[in-house]
Order: structure tokens, then C-alpha cells, then sequence
């Protein structure tokens, strides 16, 4: 854990401390939790995307298995909420190395196009299974408690967030200068060189995408419990497609930048007064502009300005 | 007996449908190396075009015409401001573009024509034949007809003309095509306005069949490359085997097993058939170069 004395993490979690003193109301407060929730997603999708190198657009699904995963468990087995979601995340995990194992032996738009089944087959499941998952009308979450204390004010849920938020990212910072994390950035810029420099592609890629799983399962867990609500359409299209967004817009391969989209995107629609049946147009046009015209994403591209007007 | 064949013309009929999108995604992957994510909205543009004229009160063969018109039109458009304008990018990159094209041409569609699903009349009317023991639609007829026309013409295509023969010059070596003198940059648009081209047909044949929304593309862009893939990606032929064995397992299972889960058969097809046969049925061994 020594990164957790790296500069950037402490600036991260200053600016988490700081934050409740700034933001005027319950409102602003309720959208830096959603936004940090959604990020611990999104840091998670980056490790997939940016050190991988592979595009899912079917993690909504994994955030599906989180969410319906610790629902379902609290419900009916009435077992603690952290332990549902244990559960929930070693679950997503196992399924996601089993789809990843045979695909990731595979070019990169194989495991795109399976992400996008597995999703698929994900809202079917939710749709279909009414007796487990309350079908298309969704289920209701109890609230959490972690041992005898529950979380009842939206300060304890802020919290919450931002501490996860921050360990989220000391986990991928850890992991991106380790061995394993060399590993599969190498893959990212030559998967043939990383080979002969003697890299298991396959499973450092299916490593990355296991990772990615568990990340998006817990913030799914969370926010079921926060939101206390869920339907089938978190593990939509949609969804996938947005939080792939926020990795592209932020930077790909740079845990800041993940964060920094995942903020920017929550926060601007709602800043917009909501999207209101905009989403998709607005998604979609976002991600193909940045690809188009910044195709590094706003943190790696602003930190290479810096460092040119440094050195000149 | 009659069960079985009521399920296998069925199969073949959405069978067709795949085969139609799948060789709209060999066109473009063979000229462009790129998986058009956006190919699958192709036919949902030709079937909800036609159907939103028709509702206007354009006679049918106007609709018909302004559907494939408007259609290919925006395949160009995609490959002129969207893939080139990205230049030389990696493969990754070119894949989120068409991710967010598709995205966005079902947010477009969504706003302009709404939720609801479009249902166009039959070609032919909607009494059943009577086939080998099975009730067949006779729109599922054209389906398979128009398919094989078009099947049938893209092998001539690229057979026959020297404009199909610069497209697979390209795919073959974009570097040495533009040395004899092709130019690469039109050929590339060619090839996306052709597949949409092909999209919006197969679309509108089978909008009587399907009903269309707008996010009917992604269920058929998927299945589409599903079928693809079992062809081998590089083979026009392999993608007709590959859809019409993806529609008749789809409705084996639909008929026998359960019909709200068939839509998972493609996604269990490709992983079992990766694991064996990595190229495809029908696709060359390739290797890969440094």
C-alpha cells in the first residue's frame, strides 16, 4: 500500500474531504455520490479498456449482477449486506473468467461482440425471471448496514463513497505499476512484442477483464443499497455504452482520467436539467468526438500539454 | 414431423435476415479490417424509414426507394465523418467510433419516430402456404428470394465488375491496390455504403416479419456477426451458412426449449464454436503479421 502516499491520491482524497464543505445542498451532495459509486465502475472498466486494450460494452451487466446479486441475497436469505455482496462479486468474478477464457485467446472485437451478448442474455435473465428478479417492474433494496450500524444519513452514504472511490483508485494505481499491470499494458501497445518479451496474453488479458468484473460488481452492490431501488435496465445497453464513455472521454489507461469522465458525465446531464430520451444521442456523439478528435481522452492529453510547455 | 418443419422454414427465414446483416459486416471487415457496430442499425433504418414514409402516406415503392436512398446515405456519411476523419487509428478505436455511430443513429431514431414498433404490411398478403407440412408466410418467401438475389449478386459484384474487384484489391493490400492506381478512399466509402445498402434491404423485407423499433439493431447486429464469425468473416458464403445455421438453431430452441431464451443461442454458438474452430467455418487460416 505504499502508493498510498503518492501525491495524486492525496490530492484526490483532499479534494473528498473538501468537497461537503463546498456543495450547497443535499442535491449536489446526493450527485457526487451517484458519480462517485459509478466511478469505482469506471475505474474498474479502465483496466479492461486502457491497460487491456479490449472494449466491453456489457459491463452493465456485471454492475446487474452486483446489484440484483446483493438484492436477491438480502431479500431472501436475509444475510448481511456485505456478505451478499462478497458473494455477488466472487460470482460476477467466476463468470467473467469463464466467458473470458475461451474469447480472450481471440482478436480484440471477439470479446466486444461476446460482452455485448452476455449482456444481452444478462437483461433477459432479469426481464424473464419475475419470481427471483420482480421481472420489468424491478425490486426494492433494503438499506445497508455494515455490523450493527446503519447508514441513514446522506453524510454516512458520502462517505462511504468517496472512501471506496479512493481505495478503487489506489487499487488500480498499485496494480498498474506491478508486474501484472506491465503485463497488460504491454498488451495494449504491442500484444506480438509483449508475447515474445514473454507476457501470457491471455491471462494477464483475462486477469484484466476478471478485475474489471469485480470492480463493477461492487459498485453495482453499492448502489442498489444507496438507491434502494433497482429495475432491469441498469444492465442495459445503454448503461454499457455510458460507462464505456467515461473511460474513452477521461483518458483511456489513466485511473485519473476514469474518475474525472465518470464525474463529468454524471454531473453535466444533470447540470443539463436531466437528458430526458437525449441519452443515447448524446452518449453516442461524445464518444465518437472524443475518439475523433482526442483520441487519448482529457487526462492523458492535458498532462502531454503540460509537459510540452515544460519543456519548452 | 410437422412440428419439425414449421420450426426449419422459420429458421430459415430469420435465417435469411442474419445472412443479409452478416454480409454486411464481411463487406466492411474484408475492405476496412473494421467490425461495424453499427451494421445491425442498417436494417432497423431500412424497416423503420419505410414504415415512418408509409405512415406518412407515401405510396409504398416511394417509401421503399426513399428507405434505401437515406440509408446508404448515411452509411457514406459514417465512413466519411467519422472513420476517416479518425485516420490511421488502431482497431480499438475505429470499434468505440461504430459503437458510438450505433449509439447514437438508435438515439436519432428514438427522437424522430418515438418507441413505438412499426409493423409494415406483408409484400404478398398474409394468407399462410401450405409447405411441406408447414404454415409459411408468404413474406417469409421474399425473405429467402430476396436474399439469395442478393447473395447471388454480390458474388457477381466482385466476380464479374472491375469496381468489386478494386474492393477486394484493397482488402487484400490497401498499400499495394493504391500503387496500381485505386484509390483506397473510395472504395473504403463504397464498401460502407454498399453494406448499408444491403442493410436497409434486408431490413425492409423482413420489417413485415420482425417489426421494427429502434433498438432492433442491436439484436440483429449481434446474431449478424454471430454469423459472421461462424463463416469465417472473410467469406461471403460462410456468412449465408453461418446466419441460416444461427436461425434454425434459434428456432429449434424457441420451439423446443424455451422461446424467451433463444436469444442467448448466438452467444453460447460463438463461444462453443471459437473453441473449436477459431476461423470458421469457411474462413482461411491466417496468421498474423509484425
Amino acid at each position: 500500500m505504499r502508493q498510498f502516499a503518492r501525491p495524486s491520491i492525496l490530492v484526490a482524497l483532499a479534494i473528498c474531504i473538501l468537497l461537503p464543505l463546498v456543495l450547497p445542498n443535499n442535491f449536489m451532495l446526493d450527485i457526487a455520490i451517484r458519480a462517485a459509486l459509478t466511478a469505482i465502475a469506471v475505474v474498474g472498466l479502465n483496466l479492461l479498456m486502457g491497460f487491456a486494450g479490449q472494449v466491453s460494452i456489457g459491463h452493465a451487466a456485471f454492475v446487474a449482477i452486483g446489484s440484483y446479486g446483493t438484492g436477491i441475497i438480502t431479500a431472501r436469505l436475509n444475510w448481511p449486506p456485505l456478505l451478499a455482496l462478497a458473494v455477488a462479486a466472487a460470482g460476477a468474478a467466476l463468470v467473467a473468467y469463464l466467458v473470458a477464457k475461451p474469447i480472450l485467446r481471440l482478436k480484440g472485437h471477439m470479446l466486444t461482440m461476446a460482452t455485448l451478448g452476455f449482456g444481452v442474455i444478462v437483461n433477459i435473465a432479469l426481464v424473464n425471471e419475475v419470481a427471483w428478479t420482480g421481472g420489468p417492474d424491478g425490486m426494492s433494496v433494503v438499506p445497508l448496514s455494515i455490523g450493527t450500524f446503519e447508514l441513514t444519513s446522506i453524510m454516512h452514504w458520502y462517505v462511504l463513497a468517496a472512501a471506496l472511490l479512493v481505495l478503487s483508485m489506489v487499487l488500480s494505481l498499485n496494480l498498474y505499476e506491478s508486474p501484472a499491470g506491465r503485463a497488460m499494458r504491454g498488451l495494449n501497445s504491442s500484444e506480438v512484442a509483449a508475447r515474445a518479451m514473454g507476457v501470457d496474453v491471455a491471462t494477464a488479458k483475462s486477469r484484466a477483464f476478471v478485475a474489471s468484473a469485480i470492480f463493477a460488481t461492487v459498485s453495482g452492490s453499492f448502489s442498489a443499497h444507496y438507491l434502494g431501488f433497482i429495475s432491469p435496465s441498469i444492465s442495459g445497453f445503454t448503461h454499457s455504452v455510458e460507462l464505456a464513455t467515461m473511460v474513452v472521454v477521461g483518458g483511456m489507461a489513466s485511473t485519473f482520467g476514469a474518475v474525472l469522465g465518470a464525474i463529468l458525465l454524471t454531473v453535466l446531464p444533470q447540470l443539463l436539467g436531466g437528458l430526458h430520451g437525449y441519452e443515447s444521442v448524446f452518449f453516442g456523439l461524445i464518444l465518437m468526438l472524443t475518439m475523433i478528435f482526442l483520441p487519448k481522452g482529457l487526462v492523458p492529453s492535458i498532462a502531454l500539454l503540460v509537459s510540452r510547455r515544460r519543456r519548452s | 414431423m410437422s412440428d419439425l418443419s414449421q420450426f426449419v422454414f422459420s429458421g430459415l427465414t430469420t435465417g435469411s435476415i442474419y445472412a443479409l446483416a452478416a454480409l454486411g459486416f464481411t463487406l466492411i471487415y474484408n475492405a476496412s479490417g473494421v467490425i461495424n457496430f453499427a451494421q445491425g442499425d442498417f436494417l432497423m433504418l431500412g424497416g423503420m424509414i419505410t414504415s415512418a414514409s408509409l405512415a406518412m402516406g407515401l405510396p409504398m415503392p416511394v417509401a421503399i426507394v426513399a428507405a434505401l436512398a437515406i440509408t446508404t446515405l448515411i452509411g457514406v456519411l459514417l465512413y466519411q465523418l467519422a472513420i476517416r476523419p479518425a485516420g490511421e487509428t488502431s482497431v480499438v478505436s475505429l470499434i468505440i467510433i461504430t459503437i458510438g455511430a450505433s449509439t447514437f443513429i438508435q438515439g436519432a431514431v428514438q427522437i424522430l419516430l418515438g418507441k413505438n414498433q412499426f409493423t409494415l404490411p406483408s409484400f404478398s398478403g398474409d394468407a399462410s402456404l401450405q409447405l411441406l407440412g408447414a404454415y409459411v408466410l408468404p413474406q417469409s418467401l421474399w425473405v429467402i428470394g430476396v436474399g439469395t438475389v442478393l447473395v447471388v449478386a454480390c458474388a457477381l459484384f466482385f466476380h464479374f465488375t472491375l469496381l468489386g474487384k478494386a474492393l477486394l484489391a484493397v482488402a487484400a493490400n490497401r498499400l499495394a491496390a493504391q500503387a496500381v492506381g485505386i484509390n483506397s478512399g473510395r472504395i473504403l466509402r463504397l464498401s460502407f455504403g454498399l453494406s448499408a445498402l444491403i442493410g436497409a434491404v434486408a431490413g425492409i423485407v423482413a420489417a413485415p416479419i420482425t417489426t421494427t423499433t429502434y433498438d432492433l439493431g442491436l439484436m440483429l447486429g449481434l446474431k449478424g456477426f454471430v454469423a459472421a464469425t461462424l463463416g469465417g468473416l472473410n467469406s461471403g458464403v460462410g456468412a449465408v451458412l453461418g446466419g441460416l445455421l444461427v436461425g434454425l438453431l434459434e428456432a429449434l430452441v424457441a420451439g423446443y426449449i424455451s422461446s424467451a431464451y433463444k436469444d442467448a443461442v448466438p452467444f453460447v454458438l460463438i463461444i462453443f464454436v471459437l473453441l473449436v474452430l477459431p476461423n470458421g467455418l469457411l474462413g482461411a487460416k491466417s496468421t498474423e503479421r509484425v
